[in-house]
C-alpha cells in the first residue's frame, strides 16, 4: 500500500491562512461588549439579549449565509437547546451551567443531524416547507406535552448553580452578561475557525455552484448535512444561554416569529459574513428600541419596509454596503 | 359523513385561495409569501361592499375578486417584476416584508377586530340528508371550487392565452421572439392569481375570520397546499387541498389533543415521500 496523500500535490493553504488573520477592526469590534459594560450598567439585561440573539444569528449564518440553505424553522434548534438546558436543573437536578450548555449542544445537534436527512430530501420550496413543518411540529409538540414542558405556562424550576462553581447569577444580571458574552466569543472563535477552514471554503463553493462541486469530487449532501448540524448546535447553545440567564423557558423559544426574526436580522447585517450576524443583531435591536418606542403599533410596518428596502436596494446588508463604500473610497484614493 | 363533507368544503376553500399561489409559484417561479395579503384585500373589499354599501352578495364577491386582481397587477408592475430573476431568498424576504406592511396597513385602516361577514339568507341553513348534514354555504363553496378548478384547467390547457403563458415560462426569450408579449402575459397571470386569492378571501371570510393577522395565519396552509400538490399543478393543488382539509377537520374532531400537529406531520411525510409534490413535474 502506498500512502495516497503523499502522491497528491501539496495544497497551497497560504490564501486561507492570510484570510484567517485577525484584522484591527475585529479587535475594535470585540471592545464593544466591554464598552457596553461600563457605558450601560443599567441595561445589562438588554445587552445580554443582544449577545444571545447574536449567537443565534451566527448559527443561522453558518446554515444560510455559508451553506446557502434557506430555513424558516431555525427556532426549532434554539428551542431544543433552551428546553434541554431547562430540563437539566428542573428534572435531573444538574444546575451546572456549562454541563447545561453541553447537554443543549448535544440535544440540538442530534435534532439537527436527524432533521438534516428530511431537509436535504427536497430543494427550493419543498425544502423551505420542510423546515417550516419541522419548526411548527416541534412547537405544537411542546405545546401539547404540557406535562413535560410546561406548555404555554413555561417550564418552571430552572435553578442554576454558579458558573464554574464560583460566580453566582445575580439580580443585576452582571454574571449573566459576562457569561453570555464569553460564550458568544468562544462560539464565535469556533465558527470563525470553521468558515476559514477548507471545509468552510467548500460550503461557500457549494453555495455558489452546487452542480459543479460534485464534478470536483465533493459530496455536496454530506457537507450540507454537517453544516446544518453545526448550525443546530450553535442555535442550541444560544437557546441554552437564554434559559440559563433568564432561569425560565417560555414556549415562544420555538415560535415561527423567532425563526423569521433571526432571518431578518441576518439579512439586515449581511449574510455570509460572520460579523453580519453580530452587526445585524445590534442594528435590529437598536432599531426596535427606537422605532417601537416611537409607536409600538407600527413596528410591523417598519420591519416590512426594511425588508423590502434591503431586498430591492441593499442586497448584502449593512456590512455589504460598508464594504462597497470602503472599496469605492479605496479606488478613489488609488487614482486621484 | 358530515365530517368528510366539512373537510371537503374547507379543502375547497383552501384550494380557492391557494390555486392562485400555485399559478404564480409554479408557472412564474415566484415564491410569493404575500399571497394571503391579496386574499385579505378581497375579504376587506367584500365586507365593505356588503356591510357598509349594501351591495348584493354575488356582485360584492365579484368586485372583491376584481379589486384584488387590479391590486395584484399594480404591485406586479411596480415591485414584483424587479425580482423575477432573483434568488429564492430575495423573493421570500421581499414577500414577507410585503405581508408585514399589508398587516400594518389593514390594522391602520380597519382596526384589529374581526370583521363580521353577512351571507345572504338563502345560503344559510342546512340540508339534512340521511347520514350527513350539509351546510348550504359549504355546498356553495364546493361547487365554486369545482367550477374554478375546471375553468382554470380549461384556460391553461386549451386557450391561446394558456399556450402563450406556458411558452413564456418555459423560455421567455424564444417566446418573445415568436411575438408573444411576455410582460403582458405575466401581468395577466399575476392578476388572475391575485384575483382568485381575492375571490377565496371574499367567500371564505366568514369561515376563516377576517382580521389584520389573516395573511400570516394562513400563509403556512397555502404553502402546504402548493408544495404538497406540486407547484404549478391545478389538479395537485385540488387534491392536496382536499387532503389537508379533510385531515384538518377530522383531526380536530377525532384527535383534538393533537391539534395542528397533524397537518404539519402530514405535510412533512408527504414531502419526504414525494419532494416534487403529488403532481409536480420538476
Amino acid at each position: 500500500m502506498t500512502d495516497l496523500s503523499a502522491s497528491l500535490p501539496a495544497v497551497d493553504t497560504g490564501p486561507l491562512k492570510r484570510a484567517a488573520r485577525w484584522r484591527p477592526a475585529e479587535f475594535g469590534f470585540w471592545l464593544l461588549p466591554v464598552a457596553g459594560w461600563f457605558l450601560f450598567p443599567d441595561d445589562l439585561a438588554l445587552l445580554t439579549q443582544i449577545a444571545i440573539t447574536a449567537l443565534f444569528a451566527l448559527s443561522l449564518d453558518i446554515v444560510l449565509g455559508y451553506a446557502g440553505m434557506i430555513t424558516l424553522g431555525h427556532a426549532a434548534f434554539f428551542g431544543l437547546g433552551a428546553y434541554a438546558a431547562g430540563m437539566m436543573p428542573a428534572y435531573l437536578g444538574i444546575g451546572d451551567p456549562l454541563l447545561g450548555l453541553l447537554a443543549a449542544a448535544l440535544v440540538a445537534g442530534l435534532g439537527g443531524f436527524g432533521t438534516s436527512f428530511l431537509v436535504l430530501r427536497g430543494t427550493g420550496l419543498t425544502r423551505l416547507m420542510v423546515t417550516v413543518g419541522i419548526g411548527m411540529m416541534l412547537y405544537e409538540a411542546a405545546n401539547k406535552a404540557s406535562g413535560f414542558t410546561g406548555g404555554v405556562d413555561g417550564l418552571p424550576g430552572v435553578d442554576m448553580a454558579p458558573v464554574l462553581g464560583l460566580f453566582e447569577f445575580d439580580l443585576y444580571g452582571q454574571t449573566a452578561y459576562i457569561y453570555a458574552v464569553v460564550v458568544l466569543f468562544g462560539m464565535f472563535l469556533i465558527a470563525r475557525r470553521i468558515v476559514m477552514s477548507p471545509f468552510g471554503l467548500s460550503l461557500k463553493a457549494i453555495h455558489q455552484n452546487d452542480t459543479r462541486m460534485p464534478a470536483l469530487g465533493v459530496s455536496v449532501n454530506s457537507r450540507l448535512r454537517v453544516a446544518w448540524t453545526l448550525g443546530a448546535v450553535f442555535a442550541g447553545v444560544a437557546g441554552a444561554l437564554l434559559t440559563q440567564t433568564t432561569q425560565f423557558v417560555a414556549l415562544d423559544v420555538l415560535g415561527f416569529s423567532r425563526s423569521a426574526e433571526v432571518l431578518l436580522i441576518l439579512i439586515l447585517g449581511g449574510a455570509g459574513r460572520l460579523y453580519g450576524a453580530l452587526v445585524g443583531t445590534i442594528a435590529f435591536l437598536l432599531l426596535h428600541h427606537v422605532l417601537a418606542g416611537l409607536d409600538p403599533e407600527y413596528w410591523q410596518l417598519w420591519i416590512g419596509l426594511i425588508l423590502i428596502g434591503v431586498v430591492l436596494f441593499a442586497r448584502d446588508g449593512i456590512l455589504g454596503g460598508l464594504a462597497r463604500l470602503g472599496a469605492r473610497l479605496h479606488l478613489r484614493r488609488a487614482r486621484p | 359523513m358530515t365530517i368528510i363533507f366539512d373537510g371537503i368544503a374547507s379543502g375547497m376553500l383552501l384550494f380557492l385561495i391557494s390555486v392562485g399561489l400555485s399559478v404564480t409559484l409554479g408557472l412564474m417561479n415566484f415564491i410569493n409569501l404575500a399571497h394571503g395579503a391579496f386574499a385579505m384585500v378581497g375579504g376587506y373589499v367584500c365586507v365593505i361592499l356588503l356591510d357598509r354599501l349594501g351591495v348584493p352578495f354575488f356582485a360584492g364577491v365579484v368586485i372583491a375578486a376584481l379589486a384584488a386582481a387590479a391590486f395584484g397587477a399594480v404591485l406586479e408592475r411596480l415591485l414584483y417584476r424587479r425580482l423575477y430573476g432573483s434568488s429564492a431568498l430575495d423573493q421570500v424576504l421581499f414577500s414577507i416584508g410585503l405581508v408585514f406592511v399589508a398587516m400594518a396597513v389593514a390594522h391602520w385602516l380597519f382596526g384589529p377586530a374581526q370583521q363580521p361577514v353577512r351571507i345572504p339568507e338563502w345560503l344559510q341553513g342546512q340540508i339534512n340528508l340521511p347520514g350527513a348534514d350539509i351546510g348550504i354555504y359549504r355546498a356553495f363553496l364546493v361547487a365554486l371550487g369545482a367550477a374554478v378548478a375546471l375553468g382554470l384547467h380549461g384556460i391553461i390547457g386549451v386557450t391561446r392565452f394558456g399556450a402563450e403563458l406556458r411558452a413564456s415560462v418555459d423560455n421567455p426569450r424564444v417566446a418573445r421572439g415568436m411575438g408573444i408579449d411576455v410582460d403582458k402575459v405575466f401581468v395577466l397571470t399575476f392578476a388572475i392569481g391575485s384575483g382568485l386569492a381575492g375571490l377565496g378571501g371574499a367567500v371564505g371570510a366568514n369561515l376563516l375570520g377576517l382580521d389584520p393577522g389573516f395573511p400570516l395565519r394562513y400563509l403556512v396552509y397555502f404553502l402546504i397546499v402548493v408544495s404538497v400538490g406540486g407547484a404549478g399543478s391545478i389538479t395537485g393543488s385540488l387534491v392536496a387541498a382536499l387532503i389537508i382539509g379533510i385531515c384538518d377537520v377530522a383531526g380536530k374532531y377525532y384527535l383534538p389533543d393533537l391539534g395542528a400537529f397533524i397537518i404539519y406531520t402530514v405535510m412533512v411525510v408527504m414531502l419526504i415521500v414525494r419532494p416534487q409534490g403529488l403532481f409536480g413535474t420538476r
